[in-house]
């Protein structure tokens, strides 16, 4: 896909994956003010969400979701240096347009507002900015791929504190993937057929053993633990929303999760970095929701 | 020349694992470094891509970041790629203010210098050293905006370096881990070997 030119070419697929490639192995944070955005960037966050509600505060007022105030996001592009996402709507490529016309880094097509096309998601080939997409298994992540997406997160279940779905998810996508590499030639079509999924990314998973682009696990993590368990069962990088700014000492909690993050191979410093960081966010079990985010998207 | 070497990279945040695949595909050993022990036996070190400031942090958090400082002043051979050059620069301009300065290479640096993600692009670029151009990733890329008498400029995009080197140094304001292309990581390898081969005396 790189193309052989003495001009600079913008927007390529290769430069947009290239910035997933750079948020390796850190801590993206949910942030709703320019004031929350530099206290992750304080504690080493590798990038900011600026969206208008933390997914936890979505779920409790109810309503509609919707992209940022442009203002918002600018206050928040002023207040750091590190890369700033920000969230339109499934299917809203229009709230797409605008973000990337705000120059943000990444966009998230996010499950956590509320969808806007029931049955397509963004032609993300059409923008210069690259886009995350959440899935909750192989083949929802492929059809996002394929639809020019550069970063794959999971879904989890946002603005619960709980991590199950988060690992649910990954278990999932990740369990299919190392299937896939053990699958014959011949075996490929059905899997490409049961997963919904364009034949040639199915192909090249069962090459390469991974997914194309950098997977990285959201939704729910509260916990420096949670953040390790994540990476431990093969995620790149973390999403952290509700759980930071809905704790206790956020600065603190934030610091936390980002050294446990990079040493989540490293028990002691786990246990180090855990210690005295006042009340997580309280959590809510998936039995005591009405509404799973996980489930919008197709 | 074909004494087996020993590359650390870097492994705090950023495209650490990328660097790794280029050494393996150089059939070059590498170590994940993280810590302070880590840095035993190292011949070389490299210091990725990522987000300088979260580097930044987490090198003061583990106090790997003085016995690194230490290294690098005793000559360690030093490749920095993106925030691993900024990391590496005297000076740094658009950081922050409590932000790491390894100070091992006579350059000064903008962060961001080449603006933000929309702005980022891939392009061909001549090498002084090598025969054909070479495909350069530039994501949110640094400027080395001026540098010292001692640093040789090895590649430019209009009046502006982007791979320089300074005795055992190297640093890059583009990603020569993001492509198959092993060239740069190569120059680095002849850097290591003629740093062995001067301090075997």
């Amino acid at each position: 896909m790189s193309s052989s030119s003495n001009t600079p070419q913008v927007g390529s697929f290769p430069v947009k994956r290239g910035l997933a490639e750079m948020l390796k192995g850190g801590v993206i944070m949910d942030v709703v003010t320019p004031g929350q955005a530099k206290i992750a960037e304080d504690a080493g966050a590798c990038a900011v969400m600026a969206l208008e509600r933390v997914p936890a505060d979505i779920r409790k007022d109810g309503g509609v979701a919707r992209m940022s105030d442009p203002d918002m996001i600018e206050g928040i592009k002023a207040a750091v240096t590190i890369p700033v996402m920000a969230k339109a709507r499934i299917g809203h490529f229009v709230e797409a347009q605008i973000l990337q016309a705000l120059g943000v880094d990444f966009i998230d097509e996010s499950e956590v507002l509320t969808p806007a096309d029931e049955a397509h998601h963004i032609d993300k080939y059409k923008f210069t900015t690259p886009f995350v997409c959440g899935a909750t298994n192989l083949g929802e992540a492929l059809r996002r791929i394929s639809e020019g997406a550069a970063l794959i997160r999971s879904k989890g279940e946002a603005g619960t504190g709980n991590v199950v779905e988060a690992v649910r998810h990954l278990r999932s996508i990740l369990g299919d993937i190392k299937k896939i590499g053990s699958a014959d030639s011949a075996e490929l079509f059905e899997w490409a057929k049961r997963l919904q999924a364009p034949l040639s990314l199915v192909q090249e998973i069962a090459e390469t053993g991974k997914l194309p682009v950098p997977l990285f696990c959201a939704g729910g993590l509260a916990t420096p633990a949670d953040a390790a368990l994540a990476m431990q069962l093969g995620a790149e990088s973390v999403f952290v929303g509700s759980g930071i700014f809905k704790s206790d000492n956020p600065a603190a909690r934030a610091k936390a999760i980002v050294e446990a993050t990079t040493h989540y191979m490293d028990a002691k410093i786990l246990a180090k970095v855990s210690a005295g960081l006042g009340a997580p966010m309280t959590g809510i079990g998936m039995d005591e929701i009405n509404q799973r985010y996980a489930e919008r998207g197709w | 020349m074909n004494a087996r070497v020993l590359v650390g990279v870097l492994a705090l945040q950023g495209a650490f694992d990328a660097h790794v695949q280029r050494l393996t595909d150089l059939g070059i050993e590498s170590r994940l470094v993280k810590d302070v022990s880590d840095l035993e036996d190292l011949d070389g070190i490299i210091l990725p891509g990522g987000e300088s400031t979260t580097m930044s942090n987490l090198l003061v958090a583990s106090g790997l970041g003085v016995g690194l400082s230490q290294r690098l002043h005793d000559g360690l051979p030093v490749f920095g790629t993106c925030a691993g050059m900024i990391m590496m620069a005297r000076t740094i301009q658009g950081g922050r203010p409590d932000q790491i300065s390894l100070d091992a290479m006579d350059i000064h640096v903008r962060r961001n210098g080449y603006g933000r993600q929309n702005d980022s692009f891939e392009q061909d670029i001549s090498i002084s050293s090598l025969d054909s151009p070479f495909h350069a990733l530039f994501i949110r890329a640094p400027i080395i905006e001026s540098i010292g008498k001692d640093v040789e400029v090895l590649a430019s995009i209009d009046a502006n370096p982007v791979l320089v080197r300074q005795a055992h140094t190297l640093a890059s304001s583009f990603h020569p881990e993001l492509v198959s292309d092993l060239r740069v990581h190569e120059i680095f390898l002849s850097i290591i070997h003629e740093s062995l081969t001067t301090s075997k005396r």
